[in-house]
């Protein structure tokens, strides 16, 4: 097998796998943010994510370096979140859990098309110039545009902790995640919290939108791996745990790589799933023994 | 009691009132061919240029003395219907088209997969179905009649670029990354035929996984491998995300190949990435076929930018290519009975702006050759077959550090 | 549930189009084979979404398993099913008559039990899971079986197979007393959907169905009660395969060609359907999921061909509403306002003052 042939090839896998999974963790802590304050799961996580894309995209093609659509990405997706929660969502954010899938399922097709007739259905990319650096004597060969991509999503996560931590409505937020009803006793404004929440997740969907398109490539119809791995990652870290949401985004990525090494690439997203499954059974029935489900 | 029977009497209505709407096959003094193409979906991109390509056909035939039938002029305009990409719908939209909306002449919709799920439903009708970006070999083994295909089928795409390949080295290596999808699979078997009969060895054979776009994965083994030549197929997507991370993990092999290198615009998108690469083509516009209605190969590019601001990649190519196809057959038939039209389009053997379009008895093109083009400074120049070859094939590729 | 004579008018009417449809309006056979098909894949729905309350993403994998069993058992009848699905169909095979009418019902009859087998496995596993975590499962294994069928060569891989053709004689389709093919199909799918339909019913009038009600309305008290909710869940998944398992059999020899993440799996499209049909009508009850599938069909062939380059636009605005405004679906708001036809008897006067009461609190 060839990960036993080369073996430079596994830490190639790894490195190639934490790049890619820095960008899945930063869509999964916004998953994770949206389903932790509001009970919301954001089934719309990759349109989101392809129209911080296409922003990007729009400023590169004016001429710019597609770094400049980064926090214009973000920008631009927080407002549309923030528009997107007064419009629409905050109606069903009491409601069953299921009726939020279904309303956010609903904005996802309705932005998937209309990507598609502003954008036009073409795969599209950005090219930022940059170059590629070569590790332990041409063995490991590292994209360099792949590595500011996880410098800056990892960046990002950190800078949106740090607000978290730091700021009023950050702690506004937080205690809004533990206690609704104590923090709107408390004068806490849980209305504006979760408007505020589901734009911020928007918005970090716009930045990691901006890094897919400057690392692959992307197209109104390609949103809904970045919404499932999401999904799935904070599945198998835990509600609430974001330094394993975070964690597991990037074993994710490197577990992906390595499989498609291992297994052949074309049982790769079958073997992810699978893998998640296993993981839902194996807790259900330890929890199960005492009597207790995953809440 | 009286909600019920309003209620009732209202869906039926509704349902009906969708009748009344239906197209019949001649409408006045327009004859309606009837489509499904990917307006929306994975395959939109290519979709659009298709629908560009029937658009344009139509409207240079319909300028240019449109179809004469039984002493009368009549006009071609097309029905569309969006597949959405999916070739469940697509065979639904067909059956609609021929129940609902009475059409009797069908033009194919974009890729294999869903022609492939479309051809069974027009042979059942006995519509005929001219089709141009529908490549996948098991169309024509199936003894359709009603089908008949202008492009070439997928199992000849690349296989121009492995025998250059064995030309240039004894036993070199290969390395494949192929979609999993009817058409990709389909060059692949065509590839690993000739792989076989050169006596070259694979040493990388990977898939594509459908939705997600990144092969480092593949790219990383080639670089450990070290394969004399590498073939990617996979639409669009495989064509941009393929040279893309070439060009950033700096992978050097000697000869690239690969399909969609147009579609996907390689040579101007990519900064320079796409050049040297070989692109399987189905036709090209400095090839020197020529017809009445177009002109020359070269004269189709111009028009086709004039009104749509871009350069035609071969599928919006063989797209008009079929309206020319259609017209030739409704007045070599002179009349509109679709059994008649059948055949007349079964004796088809014309020039046009594509290439000589000449059917086989099971609806196959099998009068105009494959193209493989590379991409040198940006441009893409034909290097074979030799005797249309307007450049000399750049080997070995020119490593990274060189460039 | 509604009282008898409004559901036997709603009866008398799907009969109606049951039988008479292909003569009235043939060429919407397939449109409305599709109904039948829709109406069993959101009662079925209903036994989990509606009755049960866990929220599946996951039937779509008896369809699709259904779809292939039945086409490879039709094929394998009379041909060996590797040479129908080598290298892209090189040869082309025609069943003959007796080997096709042979084939058909045995192969539906073991997409059904292979289907049913299968979700007693995985049932027994998925359905410890609870919730939102149930679903997401579900999810998960409906998109690995897509991705597994790709790599299935024998079912043709991710190039897909065809299915057997309707019969010829001299090059013209068999005419049966009622019609050619499609008249075939839109006969069986309707049977499939009486059976269905039903057998349900039935299943909802025992004991079965006030179990089921009870483990969605409060698991640990029915378990806590001395009810094997397990045995129940997994039992309420067998009855949805088998019905899926034929519909898919049924949906592959209609659609003429089977396609693994396309049309057999296909849990972005049909999958979600589902769910949305049940809503749309009104989950729980046994005329939501129908009246839902026909909402639903209307709209969609609506949307499709007025709408086109928009129609999802247009059909996700659709989901919003249904969603925000609609949650208990059409049902629902009937019986908001007529709840006399759900033999709900409110007495009017009570019912003010309670409301007098809220509004002070």
């Amino acid at each position: 097998m060839i990960l036993i042939q080369a073996p430079f090839l596994n830490l190639q896998a790894i490195l190639d796998g934490l790049m890619i999974g820095a960008i899945f963790a930063l869509v999964a802590y916004g998953m994770a943010l949206a389903w932790g304050v509001m009970n919301i799961i954001n089934i719309a996580q990759g349109e989101f994510v392809i129209l911080g894309g296409y922003i990007t995209f729009m400023v590169y093609k004016l001429g710019f370096s597609p770094f400049f659509g980064a926090p214009l990405s973000f920008a631009f997706l927080f407002i549309l979140g923030f528009l997107l929660y007064k419009l629409i969502v905050h109606r069903v954010v009491d409601r069953d859990m299921f009726i939020s899938i279904l309303a956010t399922f609903g904005i996802s097709i309705m932005i998937r098309q209309i990507m598609n007739l502003i954008f036009g259905s073409q795969v599209e990319t950005a090219l930022t110039g940059l170059g590629t650096i070569f590790l332990f004597d041409h063995n490991i060969t590292i994209a360099l545009v792949k590595f500011s991509s996880f410098v800056i999503a990892v960046a990002g996560a950190l800078g949106v902790i740090y607000f978290m931590k730091t700021s009023k409505l950050g702690r506004a937020i937080r205690a809004t995640a533990q206690n609704p009803r104590a923090a709107r006793i408390l004068g806490v404004d849980t209305e504006k919290v979760y408007a505020y929440t589901y734009a911020i997740n928007a918005a970090i969907c716009g930045l990691a939108g901006s890094l897919v398109v400057m690392t692959y490539t992307i197209h109104p119809y390609m949103g809904l791996p970045y919404t499932v791995r999401s999904f799935m990652i904070v599945i198998v870290a835990g509600l609430g745990n974001i330094p394993g949401v975070l964690a597991s985004g990037l074993g994710l990525g490197a577990l992906e790589e390595l499989s498609a090494y291992a297994f052949g690439t074309e049982y790769r997203i079958g073997l992810v799933f699978l893998f998640l499954v296993i993981i839902l059974v194996y807790r259900s029935k330890k929890l199960a023994k005492r009597r207790e489900y995953l809440k | 009691m009286k909600k019920i029977i309003v209620t009732f009497i209202s869906a039926l209505a509704l349902l009906f009132s969708y009748s009344t709407l239906s197209f019949a096959k001649v409408v006045g003094d327009k004859i309606i061919l009837g489509a499904a193409v990917s307006l929306t979906g994975k395959y939109a991109g290519s979709g659009k240029h298709t629908q560009k390509g029937y658009d344009l056909g139509v409207k240079i035939v319909n300028d240019n003395g449109g179809v004469k039938v039984g002493g009368k002029t009549y006009k071609l305009e097309v029905q569309y219907y969006d597949d959405e990409s999916d070739g469940a719908k697509a065979a639904a939209l067909a059956q609609r088209l021929i129940e609902q909306d009475g059409i009797d002449y069908l033009l194919g919709p974009y890729g294999s997969g869903i022609t492939v799920a479309m051809a069974p439903v027009s042979e059942k009708f006995g519509v005929p179905m001219v089709e141009a970006n529908g490549a996948a070999r098991s169309l024509f083994t199936k003894g359709y009649k009603y089908l008949f295909a202008v492009l070439n089928s997928a199992d000849q795409y690349l296989n121009s670029a492995v025998d250059l390949m064995a030309a240039k080295k004894k036993n070199a290596t290969v390395a494949m990354a192929f979609e999993q999808d009817a058409f990709s699979l389909d060059v692949k078997l065509g590839v690993e035929e000739r792989i076989k009969a050169h006596g070259m060895k694979v040493v990388i054979d990977d898939a594509l996984p459908k939705e997600l776009n990144d092969m480092t994965a593949t790219l990383q083994k080639v670089k450990a491998l070290k394969p004399d030549l590498l073939i990617v197929s996979g639409h669009d997507k495989g064509a941009m995300t393929g040279i893309k991370q070439i060009t950033d993990l700096k992978v050097d092999v000697p000869m690239v190949a690969m399909t969609h290198c147009d579609s996907a615009a390689i040579n101007k998108n990519l900064g320079g990435g796409g050049d040297y690469t070989l692109c399987a083509a189905q036709w090209h516009k400095s090839l020197s076929y020529k017809d009445e209605f177009f002109g020359s190969a070269s004269d189709y590019a111009k028009t086709f930018e004039s009104v749509y601001s871009y350069d035609p990649p071969y599928q919006a190519a063989e797209s008009s290519a079929a309206l020319l196809v259609y017209k030739a057959a409704f007045e070599r038939a002179n009349s509109f009975d679709k059994d008649k039209v059948r055949d007349a389009l079964a004796q088809t053997d014309m020039m046009t702006f594509y290439g000589p379009i000449k059917f086989s008895e099971t609806g196959q093109n099998l009068a105009k050759p494959m193209v493989l083009f590379q991409v040198i400074n940006g441009e893409n120049k034909v290097v074979a077959p030799e005797k249309w070859a307007e450049a000399k094939l750049i080997y070995p590729t020119p490593k990274w550090a060189d460039r | 549930m509604i009282s008898d004579k409004k559901e036997l008018i709603g009866f008398l009417i799907l009969l109606f189009f049951g039988i008479f449809a292909p003569i009235i309006a043939p060429s919407y056979r397939v449109q409305f084979s599709e109904l039948w098909i829709f109406m069993v894949f959101a009662s079925t729905w209903n036994v989990q979404g509606g009755k049960m309350g866990y929220n599946t993403f996951g039937n779509i994998i008896f369809f699709g398993l259904g779809m292939y069993v039945c086409a490879s058992t039709q094929i394998a009848f009379a041909f060996n099913l590797s040479d129908w699905t080598a290298a892209g169909g090189y040869k082309t095979f025609v069943h003959s008559i007796p080997d096709y009418f042979i084939s058909l019902p045995i192969g539906l009859l073991f997409a059904g039990i292979v289907s049913t087998a299968v979700a007693l496995v995985l049932g027994s596993f998925m359905l410890i899971l609870r919730g939102h975590y149930f679903a997401i499962g579900t999810l998960g294994l409906g998109i690995a079986a897509g991705e597994f069928a790709t790599t299935v060569d024998i079912w043709g891989g991710g190039m897909g197979m065809t299915v057997p053709v309707w019969p010829k004689i001299d090059g013209q389709d068999l005419e049966l007393f009622f019609g050619v093919g499609m008249d075939f199909f839109f006969y069986l799918t309707f049977i499939l959907f009486l059976f269905t339909f039903f057998t349900l019913k039935w299943l909802y009038s025992t004991r079965f169905g006030l179990i089921l009600t009870a483990i969605r309305d409060n698991e640990d008290k029915a378990e806590a009660m001395g009810i094997p909710t397990m045995r129940y869940k997994v039992t309420g998944w067998l009855f949805s395969a088998f019905f899926m398992g034929l519909a898919g059999g049924l949906f592959g020899n209609i659609n003429g060609y089977i396609e693994p993440t396309e049309v057999a799996f296909n849990g972005a499209t049909f999958g979600v359907y589902m769910v949305l049909m049940t809503i749309l009508g009104g989950k729980g009850t046994l005329w939501g999921p129908i009246i839902g599938a026909i909402l639903f069909q209307l709209f969609k062939e609506f949307f499709w061909t007025y709408f086109l380059g928009w129609q999802l636009v247009a059909l996700g605005f659709l989901i919003v509403i249904i969603v925000v405004f609609f949650p208990e679906g059409i049902m629902g708001w009937l019986r908001e306002r007529r709840p006399e036809w759900f033999g709900e008897i409110i007495d009017k006067k009570a019912r003010l003052a309670q409301v007098k009461i809220n509004i002070n609190d």
